[in-house]
């Protein structure tokens, strides 16, 4: 037995009342433009009259499910490793050049023998940004989005927990996943992070924040860098902070460069706090 | 930029629910603060379905209640203010959608 009735753009649906698997059966009311006659049931009973030798026919599911379930599962998984392991972590994104791999040399360099750091580096093809973390005592795991990934342009929580048995999560104090440079694609992907820091230069003009106000708007601390370079650049700092204060108000700022180490004490003090209470 | 890996999960989970019966449409319904480009989607399904199936993507504006004035007002910039009083204390109450609402199934 079903309901069945056709739309005027010829679309046919029909309600089975056995389902095999657990989903609801909707009833697809819930776009425009289709009359259904629902407010009297004598007349809606003329219109769709009585189908129920139909046994072929369209069928509308209702789904209702989030997109990035599968990624929100794992990262979920990814998390409660890195709670139980007692270890934070950071995911730290930008657009490519802004100093991201400069800046977490110098990091490395600063708290060596300070913490234990563990990196995933994410690369679309090359192991030249791992090459260049190495020798400074953390563990590196590298994660080439081209190599079986299809080219992704972000670091998804399934790339991050096939590192994870490449480190020994459980003698780190900090994990840096050091993302795909990009402004748009990773910051719509958990990966079961603590918190997110993202790096943004000066040399990227003032207007990003409104271009790309996701990312700007998911980072918890936002890094200024290249900040040595102002005398030298027609960046205007104060437009800047105003865009940033507009798409993400209140975010922490820190005015940094890695060349000069301008702002590094503050950055390296910000990665020595403790892992934030769940939540 | 990222639409084909998304699409990849839309196809996932859209044959999770057909339970192997063909699928004609699924739609989605998508947020405008999301990062996603309708337009884009749709083309990037036509790269990973394997049958005729269409997207069809709502897209829903953007919204925010006021925590001073009480208003709920639509976005026109991706910049959280009140379109009322221009307060930014607000909260954001549509546009972060990012669903597969349903499928339609055929024969």
């Amino acid at each position: 037995m079903g309901r069945f009735h056709v739309h005027a753009d010829g679309v046919r649906h029909e309600h089975p009342h056995d389902h095999e698997h657990g989903h609801g059966h909707g009833h697809g009311h819930d776009h425009d433009g289709h009359d259904h006659g629902e407010g009297d049931p004598a007349q809606r009973d003329a219109q769709v009259g009585d189908h129920s030798g139909y046994e072929t026919g369209a069928e509308r599911v209702e789904v209702l499910t989030a997109i990035l379930d599968e990624n929100e599962r794992v990262a979920r998984a990814n998390r409660a490793d890195f709670t139980a392991a007692e270890v934070r972590v950071v995911n730290l994104m930008s657009a490519p050049g802004a100093g991201k791999t400069t800046l977490l040399a110098e990091t490395l360099r600063r708290l060596a023998g300070q913490l234990r750091i563990g990196v995933i580096e994410g690369d679309i093809e090359t192991s030249i940004d791992a090459d260049r973390l190495a020798g400074f005592g953390a563990e590196i795991a590298l994660v080439n989005t081209g190599n079986g990934f299809g080219g992704e342009c972000h670091l998804d929580a399934p790339m991050v927990r096939s590192a994870l048995d490449r480190l020994h999560l459980a003698d780190l104090d900090l994990l840096v996943i050091e993302n795909v440079g990009n402004l748009v694609c990773p910051a719509e992907f958990e990966v079961g992070e603590d918190q997110r820091a993202m790096i943004y230069s000066i040399t990227e003009g003032e207007e990003k924040p409104l271009k790309y106000p996701v990312m700007f708007r998911s980072a918890d601390l936002v890094l200024i860098n290249k900040i040595d370079l102002l005398p030298f650049l027609d960046f205007d700092l104060t437009l800047f902070r105003r865009n940033l204060d507009a798409v993400h108000p209140g975010v922490p700022v820190l005015e940094v460069s890695a060349r000069t180490g301008e702002g590094l004490d503050d950055w390296c003090a910000w990665l020595r706090q403790p892992v934030p209470a769940a939540g | 930029m990222h639409e084909l890996s998304i699409c990849r999960s839309i196809a996932g989970i859209a044959a999770q629910h057909a339970g192997g019966r063909p699928i004609s449409r699924i739609h989605v319904r998508v947020g405008q603060l999301r990062q996603i480009v309708p337009d884009t989607l749709t083309y990037c399904w036509g790269l990973v379905r394997s049958d005729d199936s269409e997207l069809v993507v709502e897209s829903v504006p953007a919204s925010v209640d006021c925590r001073a004035c009480g208003s709920n007002t639509v976005l026109t910039e991706p910049v959280p203010r009140c379109g009322a009083c221009g307060g930014r204390d607000v909260v954001v109450v549509t546009g972060e959608e990012f669903l597969v609402t349903s499928l339609e199934l055929g024969v």
